[in-house]
Parts: C-alpha cells; structure tokens; sequence
C-alpha cells in the first residue's frame, strides 16, 4: 500500500466511541480489565493478541452482546445502559461481520440484505432491494441474490454478510475475526472488500490476525493480552518498534513463519 | 482390456461400468447380495403370498356390502360384511347430530378444507384473501356447528363420529401450536416469574396422564366453578385435550430453539431487531422447521388420544362401534368396525405424516451449517 493511499483515508477529529475504565466479568472471572479507549470518526483499528485476551469480548461490548459491569461505553453520543431503547440506537449504528458469517440460512442473500432496512428502518421494500443490490454489488456478488447461503463458498457468504450489515448504513463497523473461518484462497476476496471499505472512510475496528491487512489499512494496531489493552501505536511504529516485552514475543510468534 | 490414457487435466466423465447400475443391479444389491438375504428374501414372498391373497379376499372379493342383517351377509358370502359399516356410516360419521341439520356438518368440512388449503399450500390463488378467511373459520364453524343466530341450536351432547374427532382433533392442534409456542419461549426467558410458571405448567401436564385431565374436565371443574354455572363437556375436553398436547408441543419446540446456533440470534441482535422480530423473522422459522417431525408426531398422538374421550361419556367413533356392535341384528362383527375406525384413524394420520415430510422438502435451504 502506497503513503498516497493511507492519505487518502480522512480521519476527522469526531469522537465515535469512548471507552472509559472499562471492567468485564465472566462470574468471577475478570475478562476485560480497565479498559480505555478513543475512537474517530474514520479510524481503521486492528486489535490483535493471544487467543482468549479479550479482544472479541471487547468489540462484541460496543453493540452490548456482551454486557459490561463497570465503566462507560459511549457510542456516536449515545451511554450504553440496560435501556433497551439505547441499545437497539447503537446497533442500528453499528455493523458487524462474524467469524461465523451468521447468515439467516432461510433466508435468500436478498432477504439477509433487506429484512433489518425494512424492518427496523422502516424502509420501503423496493427501496430496500435496491440498496441491497448496490451494496452486493459492491462486495461483487450481485449474480447470488436469490440463492441461499448455504449454495455459498464461505468467501462469498462472509461478503453477504459485509454486504448485509452495510445495507443498515452504519457508522461504524466492527470485524470478529472475519477470515479465520475461511479457506486460504478466500481470505483475499474478503480482505479486498474491507481495504475498499477502508478507503472509503469507514470507521472499522477489526479483530484479526491478518498482520499484512493491518499493516496496509489501520491507523493504529491495539495489542491485548490477558484482558488488557498492552499497548497501542500506528502500525509502522507497533509492528517496527514494539515496545512491550509480551508485544514483541507475540510479534516474533505471528511473524515467524 | 487397458485403460485408456489421458494426458493430465484432460480426463473426461465417463459412464460408470456395465451392471453397476440399472433395476438388475439393484435387485442383486438390494435383495440377493448373501445367501442370508436370499433366504430372507424369499420366505417374505411366500408369506406375503399367503397373507395378501387371503386379506383381499375377505376384504374384497368375498365381502358383502349390500345385506339387511348379520344373517343375511352370511349367506351372501364368506368375507367382510361392509353392509354393516354401509347401514352405520351415519352415526359413524355424524354421531347423534340431527338428521335434518347434518348438512351444516358437511358445509363445515368443506370450508375446513378451503379454510386450510391457503395454510398449507404457499401457491393458493389469492392466497392474502384466502387467509383472511381462514382466520374467520374458527368462528364461522362454531356457528356451523353449535348454531344460534338464525340455526336451530344443537346440544353439543349430540356431537359424535368422526365428526367428533375432527372437532377436538382440529381444535386441538390449532390451539396448541401457539400455546406451545408461547410456554417454550417462555420456558427459555430471561424473566424468572415467565419462566418459572412456563416450566410449572409443562411438568405438571407432562407429569399427568391424559385420562386423568379428562376426567378432571368431566367431574372436578364442577367443584372450581361457581354453582350454577354450565360448563360445555365438549368445550372442557377441548381446553383438557389442548392444554395436554401445547406442553408436548413446547418440549418439542424448545429442542428446536436450542439447536439453532447462538450466532443466528447475535446477528439479528447486532441488526437492530429486537426480541418479538429476532425471534419472528430469523429463530422460530428456523426452530420450527427443525421441530416438524417431533410437532407432527405429536399432533398424530393428540388425534388418537381423542378416542380416550369414551371414557367420559363422549362417542367418537370407537364408541359408536362398541355401540353398535351390542345390536342383536348385527352382533359379532367386531373385525369389520375396528377396521373400519382404523382405516379412517390411518388415512387421517398417514396424511399429515406425508405433509409433514413435502414441509421438509420445501423448506430445505441448500446445505446444512
């Protein structure tokens, strides 16, 4: 990726997700540990670290999958509390790609795409389908419309389901894991449609272990380990001079290969 | 003979060899592949040989369908006597229902029929309008039946046959689908008062023979009730019947919701619909249609369980055989009335049994996640 392109990619000084001495249990156990974090409007962030650090927990909080016991998390302007109006707001707001692609698999791709526009946008259906078809497009596969997803390769299915969540419009996206689950070959086709997603200005935090996608499109790469944010820097200063003793192992055990 | 060869990346599909498919192939396959199956084989003809010719014959061949008396099918032929299903299939079908009124019976069964072709069959013309009827059914063949407003009245008490069975099993499984429904969701809610009365309930019936219901409905809601007060017997076993089935149905039901994967009800969550659409749009579709054997299987139950209402009093069509069979005219045709019942009681079953499997076909989506 050219410095030309990072430019391109505008960051403004909005703030659309403030997270403030965050804490999460699992019963007794303390999964997320004092959690702060900032993020613009058009900030690219990969959260990367050891299986079971926290980070899915950590994502999956912002559109409250997970309920946090203590600490703030605001959203475009709106406090996540228990208030169901709040929290239907955020994730009206807020996108999400699964590691699983969780399509509906009785649904059409069309259905996938156009059942929360029309549903809980309210959206004409012709203009629903329309919207659908512009962002299917967009992820490449306009010619799958009418199938299942399961008739799908996993690639194509993981595209449905960025294609699906764009379809809401939101401001924010948030990536689980988004290639772990797929084949090799496929993992480009997907990468491909979240770098364009990127250049767009979308405001994306991804958790991945696709160092080469963050080196490309983040602004800054988070590490986590044992329910801690360990450490954060754009990615020439995180991936060239790590700073932390558990950053680096990590680094030289990902990048060995 | 040598395999031809082909260069790599070039080998085309060919036909599979001579006598590896086709009916020879699957006879030898199917049912002549060890001398055990050969053996098994051939003792199943001879016995079919025996037994279908016989039953044809009694059923069929020899039997007598037009007599006045046991007598008299006697000396027209040694089979069945259907003459005296023939002289009986009225109460069989009607029980005690008027004989002048027992066109409105028919009129009702016919828009039954109407009323569930747009239900059960997505490519109904004008299936929107079609459902709106459907919906009026209910009370338009409450109407049909019971009368009032302009009908002569008929006690429910007259109710028997067929017709009986049909109005409990009917009822029956139209009422407690969405019971069913409503106690699993209940049973899986976050709210302990909801879930705690729903798991009550379904042990309590579960943990409760049928008949004991029934006669509970038959004696006991006297005591409950204000003095007084009229309670329909048929309306009590319908709530009896109902209630019995809707827990099975919410066991059944709750299976499903718990085979679908949590992802399905994160993605809906993540898209901003809430509960009432998550579940409408994207859990019970999915939950209900994993759950069509174990809902159908069910329903087939409860419609048998309905011959139970003999012992409190009430004639479906076992009870009008017992009946009938205590006539001197006719006395000693046990064979011919059970099979008769059973027949009807199979045809009925068998039906919604291979519903149930078109169901399945229709709603299979390409592969299983």
């Amino acid at each position: 990726m050219s410095d030309t392109a990072q430019s391109s990619m505008t960051i403004s000084d909005d703030v659309m997700i403030t997270i403030n001495e965050m804490h999460k249990w699992y019963g007794d156990f303390h999964v997320l540990k004092n959690i702060n974090l900032s993020v613009n409007h058009g900030e690219r962030i990969v959260i990367c670290g050891p299986s079971g650090s926290g980070k899915s927990t950590l994502i999956r909080c912002i559109n409250r999958l997970e309920e946090h016991q203590r600490g703030d998390i605001i959203v475009d302007g709106t406090t996540l509390t228990n208030d169901l109006k709040n929290i239907e707001q955020i994730r009206r707001e807020v996108g999400m790609v699964f590691q699983h692609f969780n399509l509906f698999p009785h649904l059409t791709v069309m259905e996938n795409c156009t059942l929360a526009p029309i549903w809980v946008r309210k959206m004409p259906k012709a203009e629903a389908e329309a919207v659908a078809m512009k962002y299917l497009e967009r992820v490449k596969i306009p010619d799958q419309a009418f199938k299942y997803p399961g008739q799908l390769s996993g690639g194509q299915q993981q595209r449905v389901a960025i294609a699906r969540s764009l379809c809401m419009n939101p401001k924010i996206m948030l990536f689980d894991e988004p290639t772990s689950a797929l084949d090799p070959e496929m993992i480009k086709e997907v990468l491909d449609v979240m770098i364009e997603l990127a250049h767009e200005g979308m405001t994306m935090i991804c958790v991945t272990h696709e160092m080469g996608f963050a080196k490309t499109v983040a602004n800054r790469v988070i590490f986590m380990d044992g329910g801690e944010i360990i450490e954060q820097n754009p990615p020439s200063e995180f991936f060239e001079n790590p700073q932390n003793e558990r950053t680096k192992l990590f680094l030289s055990q990902i990048l060995a290969h | 003979m040598s395999e031809q060869q082909y260069a790599p990346g070039t080998h085309p599909d060919l036909k599979p060899p001579i006598g590896q498919s086709g009916l020879l192939f699957w006879f030898r396959k199917n049912l002549f592949s060890s001398p055990f199956n050969t053996l098994l084989t051939l003792t199943t003809l001879y016995v079919l040989y025996l037994v279908i010719p016989a039953a044809t014959n009694w059923a069929f061949f020899d039997a007598v369908f037009v007599a006045d008396s046991r007598e008299h099918c006697r000396e027209l032929g040694q089979g069945a006597c259907w003459a005296f299903i023939d002289n009986r299939i009225e109460q069989f079908t009607y029980g005690f229902y008027p004989v002048d009124e027992r066109w409105r019976v028919v009129l009702c069964f016919a828009l039954f029929v109407l009323a569930m072709l747009p239900i059960l069959w997505d490519k109904t013309p004008a299936r929107r309008q079609m459902l709106w009827f459907s919906l009026a059914f209910p009370f338009i063949g409450y109407w049909l039946l019971v009368g009032g407003y302009g009908l002569e009245p008929v006690e429910t008490t007259r109710f028997g046959g067929f017709m009986l069975t049909m109005v409990i099993g009917i009822t029956g499984i139209a009422c407690s689908m969405p019971i069913g429904i409503a106690l699993a969701l209940g049973r899986q809610s976050d709210m302990p008062i909801i879930r705690w009365l729903s798991t009550c309930f379904i042990e309590f019936i579960r943990g409760v023979p049928l008949i004991t219901l029934l006669f509970v409905a038959s004696t006991m809601l006297n005591y409950f009730l204000p003095p007084g007060t009229t309670f329909d017997l048929i309306l009590r076993v319908l709530i009896m019947v109902t209630l019995f089935s809707s827990a099975y149905i919410a066991e059944v039901v709750r299976g499903g919701l718990q085979a679908i994967p949590k992802g399905q009800g994160e993605a809906a969550d993540a898209l901003g619909l809430n509960y009432g659409k998550s579940m409408r749009f994207i859990i019970l579709p999915q939950a209900l249609k994993i759950s069509i054997p174990g809902i159908v299987n069910t329903f087939i139950g409860l419609f048998k369980d309905t011959t139970l209402v003999v012992i409190i009093g009430l004639l479906d069509p076992l009870g009008i055989g017992r009946a009938s069979l205590s006539d001197i005219k006719w006395a000693g045709l046990a064979a011919e009335v059970y099979i008769f019942v059973a027949f009807f009681f199979f045809i009925c079953c068998f039906g919604m049994s291979r519903y149930s499997i078109y169901l399945e076909n229709k709603l299979h989506t390409g592969h299983k996640r």
